[in-house]
Formats: structure tokens, C-alpha cells, sequence
């Protein structure tokens, strides 16, 4: 059947089962927001209407980090692509699965200075997995099958796509690919068998091993065969922030987080460790600290996707190209193998007690102040009344890494957050996304009050929808990482870190017809938390917390793991 | 260390601005770039020479092994192959002395001359790096006026290219078999 450009990219959508996306219209997408009211119920497809493009990308990757489904995302041409960069360049760093669909002048303008032209493909192709301009409409179908393609395999990351008006709006016959095979791109996903082998001997070896885990493991969807690896063979595990549920936290052989604000027991592990098992995480240097002196002396298994990422940061001993979960299972199967042929696999006692020993002395630590409210304290209430089993978005900052510490996740998929980007205003966006993917769950926003304010103005899309997200906002009136830095770094010089003047989020969430609860005292938390937990549908909770607490342990920038500031 | 590279990539809108863009967002040099048709539709070969130590020269192959429309990466240099690099030098060859001294060097070097006028002489030369070099030099105190070169092209050799055949099906797919994406 003919049909304009515009409809069949929805025509396309449904052929990838896309059912949600995010957007906002403007003139060079205007052909595609007509045929969407005509057409995208009937498709099966709600679009959800954001209050910035920023919004738009960010609810599409946190949809897709909380299903691993690829997130897709409509802006508009020139201003409306320029806002997406900051959420193309997030997906780009945390490897999210995501297609984003934006407007372009019409093709015979392009190059002209035209009116909201900007040179998308041009702008976006550093912090784009690939990017298309699409310039016949007989390219259009197959352009959005090989972009979901490219998204969502191998080592999955953004795909922009460039509609020019007039493609929108010339007729062809639709006709939309069933296979797709491309010569440039085969990503590899078996290990070699070789390889795999000589791995699996020196993990039998090892005599103080450590299983590390990165988001590779989430994206591989490879966390039950992980926990199976780290229960065979007694490994101590840590996670990555991206990494985080891919390993249960509430496992006796978690370890939780390691670097930069890890904890005390994790680095030390790491640190003094014979061999280090990476599964999908990319030694960046929040986790390596000083790389000259990280893990000295132990030897790197490294399980990667993306072999551009093995000997990139760290010299690797037995790099392993291929997807986690296949990798894994095979590392299983060869260590089966090897028992059967006669190896033993040895509990090593020592090494955990040791471990043991060092989280002891040094646990993650808070000190009550009366009836000041202390945000890690809110954290760990808000883990208790939920049972741990909530989704949980952050934005970026202290708050994100106290939840990184004090909130286990148990499973995968239920921590969203702006890892490689760190991009604030992350928080709220990427609750919405996911609960838009998920309904039936729990999803918290928790945001400082200088990242909130950078996405506010989507209270609107909550309530325009009825998105039953919690809001809970630690506001301690200032940029808090930031004056964290400023106070450890900087002598207590604070440059425009103090962010007290603010609105009244709760006459803010008013304005929007969004109820609002607050609590000021540390005695409140508690009741205010869970009576807002269990109200049904959107709320913010503001927390007004200790203005000046800070992350421990540090470990400064360009200084070693084992060189932590405790307190 | 100086090396040749040899990409096959995909002949699209942008492809030369991605490799061009990969190159300069992760700080690597190119120092002579050369593009062209193939022999198969729609895929061009991009030659380009770089420099680095060995952990940078692994990046890049890596890198530009990820870009999605790059179908194939050689390093050269790691190989033995065949280079060759075309120059075209106008020189100042004024009646007499000069003149013969630039025509004996265009016999010496088996350069040849495809431009003549009153006082100058646009001289054409291909060869490897060394002999370009060569050749440039020898024209310099005589007076270049000026000059364009197009980088080097590569080939592997025909005997190295059986050999690394012949290793890579007798051992199982390497790691870091950069030559082929499987």
C-alpha cells in the first residue's frame, strides 16, 4: 500500500514492537505528528508528550535501562536535535539500546542556513553509535530496520536518524524488511573456546580472586549466569554503578561498589587481589583510580562485547571477545570440564575472612545529628520501606552515590541512573520512562534540588499522563558534590555551589497540580516516606537533609584505590 | 612509530568525516589520507598513515574496527607490502645549468616531466616514501615552487598474504585478529 514517508516510519515502529515513545513536535516532524494522531492508536503506539527534548531522551533511556528494550525518541529539527544532544551523548556512554528520530529540513534546503537547520549528523557523530540522514524515501524502511539493528546488538548504544521534511511526505509503496544482514557489522558473541579455557585455569588458580561485574553483564542479561560463576568457584563480587543488580547485593559474596566512592573493603579487595574477572564493565577511571597503581599485581580477565574496550585502559591477560551471558555460561561449562577431569575447586577461607575483616573495620558510616535529617539515613529508609525491590532512578551527584552504596539492589534493571555522562536532570526523565515501561512497579526518583530543577517543568508530563512517580527530592540547598570537592580540594572556597535560593517544591508541585509532602525532621522520615509510598499515584517527598555531608570514602581524583579518605 | 593503514569501508554520506571525526575526538594523527572506489559496489579503501607507539596504533585499529560502516582493517605495516606514493613538484629549471640539473635527476629518479614552460618544469614522480623523500630533497635547493603529494597507497605482498591465510585457518579465530570482523 503507498503511503507518505511519515507514516511509514510508525508503520516501521510497529514492525520493531516499539509501543512507547517520547517526543516533542515542531515543524519538520509536523508529517509525522499528523499520521500519529491518525494512526498510532490503532499501531499499538503512545506517544508521550515531554516538556523538553532533554526529557524526551533521557524517559527513553531510562525505559530502556529498565527493560532493556531500545528506547525511542522524536524530536524536531535544529533546536529540538541540539537539546537531544546531552541525552544521545548519555545513551552513548552507558551503551543504551536507543533510536532517535529527528526532523530535518527538506532535502533541496539542507546546507542552506534554512530556518531551524542544524547539521545533526554532523553534530551527533562523536556521541553516536551511527548516525543516517535519510535522503531518498525509498531508503527510509530499511534505514530504521538496520537502526534498530545497529542499537540493539553487539555492544547496543544510540542510532540517530535524520528525516528531511519532504521524506516525510513523499509517497512510495511500504514495504519493510524481514531480514537484515550487514557486511561492516557482525558483532562477535562466542568467546573463543581457547581463550575461555586458558581463563577458566587461571580462575582455578587464583588464590585471592575478584569477580567484577560492569553494565556489559545487565545489557548480556547475564546476571543469573554470573551469580552461578561467583557461587561456583567462591569468587568475591563487586559491581560497577552500572553494574549494580547484576550481582545481589544481599549475596554473603557481594562486596558492593568499588572505586571512587567504593567501599573501604571492596578496594582493598581489588587492590590486593591475584586475579581480576571483569565481565562487561570497561576499567574507566572512577573505578581504577591512579592506573599505574590499580590492582598491582594481579592479572586481568577481561570479558568484553566491544573489543576496542580490551587493552584500552588496563593490560589484559585473557581478553575474552564475545556477549557476557554466552561467555559466562561457557566459562561454566569448561570449569564443569575441568572438575570432571580431576581440578578441585578450593573455598579459600582466608581470603574471604580477610575481606571480612577489612569491611569491619571499615564500614560505611553516618552520625546521627539529633533531629537533622541525614540523606544517607533516607536512603536506607527508603530501601527498608520498600523492601529493596523498588525501581529506583537518581539523578546525579552525592545523592546518586549514596544510593549506590546504601540501596542493594538484588536484581537487575531496577537502578537507572547517568553513569558515564553524569548528566544532571537525569532522575526525574528516566522514572518517567520507566514507569511508563513498567506500571505494575514502584518507581522512585530520588534527585538533589539543583538536579531536579533541571527537569522540573515534567511534573506536567506526569500529570498529563497520570505517571504514578515518586519524587523524592534530598535538597540540601546546595550543588552537594560539587561543594563536596570545593570543601576537600578547593579550602572550603564554595564558588557558586550554594543553590538556596529555590523554589518551594511543594507550592512548585502545586503549581502542577502534583501533591507534595515534606519532612524537616529526622523524627518525620519514617512516617512522611512510607504514608507517601503508599499513596497512589504521582507525588514529591522533599527531604530537607544536613546541608553540608559528604561521600565516604573518596579516593581523589588521579590518586590510587588503596589511597581512600576514610573520613 | 609510523604506520599505513588500509580501511575497507562501506561508500555512505559521511564516511570520511567519521573516520576523519573518530581520529580527531580521540586525539590520534593523520598525517596523509587517500581515498577510492573498489572494485565491489559501493565499497571505497581508505589508505592513511599515522604514528604512535604500539598501545596508541592498537586503539586506533580497534576504533576504527568499531565504526559500523568500517568493513575491514589492516595494518600494513605489520605486514610486508608494497607502498607507493605519487608527487607532482613544480621546479624552477631555468635555460641552462638548471635546467639540465633538474632533467638529470627526472632520468635518475625515473620521474617524468609533464608540464614545460619558460623557466619551470611540473615533474611527476611515483615510488615509495623513501624515494619521494629523496627526490624532494634534491629538488629543494634548486627551487620548489610547488608541490602536492598524495600519501602512500599499500598493498600486502602476494606470498605474506597466503602466509596469514594459512595461520588464521590452522589456529582458531585470535583475539586480536584485527583483519577480519567475523
Amino acid at each position: 500500500m503507498k503511503m507518505r514517508g511519515a507514516r511509514i516510519l510508525l508503520e516501521a515502529l510497529r514492525c520493531e514492537g516499539v509501543n512507547h515513545i517520547f517526543g516533542y513536535p515542531g515543524g519538520a516532524v509536523l508529517h509525522i505528528y499528523d499520521e500519529m494522531i491518525k494512526h498510532a492508536e490503532s499501531l499499538g503506539i503512545k506517544h508521550y508528550l515531554v516538556r523538553h527534548e532533554q526529557a524526551a531522551l533521557f524517559g527513553a533511556a531510562g525505559y530502556s535501562q529498565a527493560t532493556g528494550k531500545t528506547g525511542v525518541a522524536l524530536v524536531t529539527s535544529g533546536p529540538g536535535g541540539t537539546n537531544a544532544v546531552t541525552g544521545i551523548a548519555n545513551a552513548f556512554m552507558d551503551s543504551l539500546p536507543m533510536v532517535v528520530f529527528t526532523g530535518q529540513v527538506p532535502t533541496n534546503l539542507i546546507g542552506n542556513d534554512a530556518f531551524q537547520e542544524a547539521d545533526l549528523t554532523g553534530i551527533t557523530r562523536s556521541c553516536v553509535k551511527h548516525n543516517y540522514l535519510v535522503k531518498k524515501v525509498e531508503d527510509l524502511a530499511p534505514t530504521i530496520k538496520e537502526a534498530f539493528f545497529v542499537a540493539s546488538t553487539g555492544r547496543p548504544g544510540p542510532v540517530l536518524v535524520d528525516l528531511p521534511k519532504d521524506m516525510t511526505a513523499q509517497e512510495i509503496e511500504f514495504s519493510y524488511p524481514e531480514t537484515i544482514e550487514m557486511r561492516s557489522y557482525k558483532p562477535q558473541t562466542q568467546g573463543n573456546p581457547k581463550a575461555v579455557r586458558r581463563a577458566v585455569e587461571a580462575m582455578l588458580e587464583a588464590e585471592r580472586p575478584v569477580l567484577y561485574i560492569g553494565g556489559g553483564a545487565i545489557h548480556g542479561g547475564a546476571h543469573e549466569e554470573v551469580r552461578r560463576l561467583a557461587e561456583r568457584l567462591n569468587l568475591p563480587t563487586t559491581c560497577t554503578l552500572m553494574g549494580l543488580g547484576a550481582f545481589p547485593a544481599s549475596h554473603p559474596l557481594s562486596l558492593g561498589m568499588l572505586g571512587m566512592h567504593g567501599g573501604y573493603w571492596t578496594n582493598m579487595a581489588v587492590n590486593n587481589c591475584d586475579l581480576l574477572i571483569s565481565i562487561g564493565a570497561r576499567f574507566d577511571d572512577r573505578v581504577t583510580g591512579k592506573l599505574s597503581e590499580f590492582a598491582k599485581g594481579a592479572r586481568f580477565i577481561h570479558v568484553d562485547i566491544d573489543p576496542s574496550c580490551i587493552n584500552k585502559n588496563v593490560p589484559c591477560d585473557f581478553p575474552i571477545v564475545g556477549d557476557s551471558k554466552v561467555v559466562v555460561q561457557q566459562m561454566l561449562d569448561e570449569i564443569e570440564q575441568m572438575v570432571g577431569q580431576g581440578a578441585n575447586i578450593t573455598p579459600r577461607q582466608g581470603w574471604h575472612d580477610q575481606i571480612a575483616a577489612w569491611r569491619e573495620q571499615h564500614p560505611f558510616w553516618c552520625n546521627p545529628d539529633g533531629e537533622i535529617i541525614k540523606p544517607q539515613n533516607v536512603i536506607k529508609e527508603l530501601h527498608r520501606l520498600t523492601g529493596g525491590k523498588a525501581v529506583v532512578s537518581t539523578d546525579v551527584g552525592q545523592h546518586q552515590m549514596w544510593t549506590a552504596q546504601l540501596y542493594g539492589f538484588d536484581h537487575p534493571r531496577n537502578w537507572l541512573n547517568s553513569g558515564g555522562l553524569g548528566a544532571m536532570g537525569y532522575g526525574f526523565p528516566a522514572a518517567i520512562g520507566a514507569a511508563v515501561a513498567r506500571p505494575n512497579d514502584l518507581v522512585v526518583a530520588v534527585v538533589g534540588d539543583g538536579g531536579f530543577q533541571m527537569s522540573c517543568n515534567e511534573l506536567a508530563t506526569i500529570k498529563q499522563y497520570n505517571i504514578p512517580v515518586k519524587i523524592l527530592v534530598i535538597n540540601n540547598g546546595y550543588l552537594g558534590m560539587v561543594r563536596q570537592w570545593q570543601e576537600q580540594f578547593y579550602e572550603h572556597r564554595y564558588s557558586h555551589s550554594n543553590i538556596e535560593v529555590a523554589p518551594d517544591f511543594l507550592k512548585l508541585a502545586g503549581a502542577y497540580d502534583v501533591p507534595a509532602v515534606r519532612a524537616t525532621k529526622a523524627s518525620e522520615v519514617s512516617a512522611v516516606l512510607e504514608k507517601a509510598l503508599n499513596t497512589p499515584g504521582p507525588m514529591l517527598i522533599e527531604m530537607q537533609v544536613a546541608r553540608e555531608e559528604n561521600v565516604f570514602p573518596i579516593v581523589p581524583a588521579g590518586a590510587a584505590l588503596k589511597d581512600m579518605i576514610l573520613a | 612509530m609510523k604506520h599505513t593503514i588500509s580501511l575497507l569501508v562501506e561508500n555512505e554520506y559521511g564516511m570520511l568525516s567519521r573516520v576523519s571525526g573518530l581520529f580527531s575526538a580521540r586525539g590520534y594523527q593523520i598525517d596523509t589520507l587517500n581515498v577510492a572506489p573498489t572494485l565491489e559496489e559501493g565499497v571505497s579503501r581508505m589508505t592513511l598513515t599515522t604514528h604512535g607507539n604500539d598501545h596508541v596504533i592498537e586503539q586506533i585499529l580497534r576504533q576504527t574496527l568499531k565504526l559500523v560502516k568500517v568493513i575491514q582493517v589492516t595494518d600494513m605495516t605489520a605486514n610486508p607490502h608494497v607502498e607507493r606514493e605519487m608527487v607532482m613538484v613544480t621546479v624552477s629549471a631555468r635555460r641552462g645549468e638548471e635546467r639540465q640539473e633538474v632533467l638529470s635527476l627526472v632520468k635518475i629518479f625515473r620521474a617524468r616531466v609533464v608540464d614545460v614552460s619558460e623557466d619551470a618544469l611540473i615533474l611527476e614522480l611515483t615510488g615509495n616514501a623513501e624515494k619521494v623523500e629523496a627526490f624532494i630533497n634534491l629538488l629543494r635547493p634548486i627551487g620548489i615552487q610547488d608541490i602536492v603529494r598524495t600519501g602512500p597507497v599499500a598493498m600486502t605482498r602476494v606470498a605474506a598474504v597466503r602466509a596469514l591465510q594459512q595461520l588464521e585457518d590452522e589456529e582458531e579465530f585470535s583475539e586480536l585478529t584485527l583483519n577480519e570482523k567475523v
